[in-house]
């Protein structure tokens, strides 16, 4: 499987001199097609920013970050906006639906907003949401819609047309604990399903369980990572820790 | 718990032979404890002289195997086990717990070093009961689906603690500096 992210010795500053803080200290991961990633570690390590910079909302300061094997960092402004509508969807732990807009139309957005039919929109529209497990009342407001439906309807819209990463930033955290499953299934179904790589970033380990791999960050370093493999872990030195 | 206690519960629904007992046992408790039938004869062989079960043949019939039932002390120690609540007084000896406990007495990075191998391994043992629960049958039965939850708890549980020495850690580092 082709990368669909790659960082390569990535770091990334905010302010300088004595105020700077640096948020990642050199970080490479490559996320494969149709991969699921999660991505842990405490507050403050840096698990944000690489969803900043995978989405190309912030640029590196030093190191490279490709997406579909283009790099960012020579983009403008205009191809970084083509890259969010076409290629990368994000979701978010706040459920940033237009209130205004109906189910189907905050899912149709990004479709039309590329220039797409009206038509062809809400056909894709429909078959994201059917994905997501919602085909009915989709003519509705999304206060309509209890929070795991609004985060169903958000990933919806990220993940449709043709994209090929989905980037998840604690998508669960306003959710109760039935939505919160619900979501986290319907993310990992959609590798399988679409071909989407996803990389989720989340501190709650059951949720990072679904994840074909988990990599976790400190103090802005990917400190180690768990295989993709299934069943490596028969036999591992601390199996025996969990009682 | 012991085998002693599974037999008890089993026989106060109703009385058994051996080998009806050994296969509900491993039945109720999901199959993760498999018993040999010797294993349950030397029990219930304990349990008889003890007055908390009685033997029988069934009626009219020399060839069959003996049934077990439980006596009213038996139904007496059963209760008491029922209402016997575990306790951990003093703490467990736990492995991974005393294995980071140690490695603090080494140097904080030492014991970050040992907390982010354990994590992993942790996550990665999550990641392997939840590849078997989606591969289990639409229905499981409830023991194993219980049994699946208790070890995906207990490994939940163990990355939070580790979490939470790691940012105690950290605290502490903050601290000195």
């Amino acid at each position: 499987m082709s990368p669909i992210l790659e960082f390569d010795d990535v770091v990334k500053s905010f302010g300088r001199g004595l105020t700077e803080v640096r948020a990642l200290r050199g970080v490479t991961l490559h996320v494969a097609d149709s991969e699921f990633v999660a991505v842990m570690g405490p507050s403050g390590c840096g698990k944000s920013t690489m969803l900043h910079l995978a989405g190309a909302l912030e640029s590196p300061s030093a190191g490279s970050v490709r997406v579909g094997g283009r790099e960012l960092a020579g983009l403008g402004a205009a191809a970084r906006s083509q890259l969010r509508r076409n290629d990368v969807g994000y979701v978010f732990q706040r459920l940033n639906l237009i209130p205004s807009l109906s189910a189907i139309e905050n899912v149709m957005l990004p479709l039309e907003l590329a220039g797409g039919s009206h038509r062809n929109a809400r056909a894709l529209a429909i078959e994201a949401l059917e994905q997501v497990g919602l085909d009915q009342r989709l003519d509705r407001y999304p206060d309509d819609f209890s929070g795991g439906q609004q985060q169903r309807i958000a990933i919806a819209r990220a993940i449709v047309g043709d994209r090929r990463l989905l980037l998840a930033d604690e998508p669960t955290g306003s959710l109760d604990t039935a939505s919160a499953d619900e979501v986290i299934e319907i993310l990992a179904a959609l590798p399988q399903d679409r071909g989407t790589a996803v990389v989720l970033v989340t501190h709650e380990p059951r949720f990072a369980s679904w994840a074909d791999r988990v990599v976790f960050l400190r103090d802005g370093r990917v400190v180690d990572e768990t295989t993709s493999t299934a069943g490596s872990t028969v036999g591992s030195p601390v199996a025996g820790a969990n009682r | 718990m012991s085998v002693r206690e599974g037999l008890l519960a089993l026989l106060s629904e109703r009385p058994r032979n051996g080998h009806q007992l050994k296969t509900e046992f491993e039945s109720a408790t999901g199959l993760v404890w498999p018993l040999n039938v010797g294993q349950v004869y030397t029990t219930l062989e304990r349990l008889e002289r003890d007055g908390l079960v009685t033997r029988s043949n069934p009626a009219d019939d020399a060839g069959a195997q003996k049934q077990y039932a439980l006596t009213p002390a038996g139904r007496e120690e059963l209760a008491a086990w029922w209402s016997l609540v575990p306790a951990d007084d003093p703490p467990p000896r736990d492995e991974l717990m005393l294995k980071v406990l140690f490695a603090i007495g080494q140097g904080s990075e030492h014991a970050l070093t040992v907390i982010t191998s354990h994590r992993t391994a942790l996550s990665s043992l999550l990641q392997q009961r939840r590849r078997e629960q989606r591969g289990m049958q639409p229905d499981p039965d409830l023991a194993t689906q219980m049994v699946h939850d208790a070890l995906v708890v207990r490994a939940e549980a163990d990355l939070r603690w580790l979490d939470l020495c790691e940012a105690r850690l950290a605290g502490r580092k903050g601290n000195t500096t």
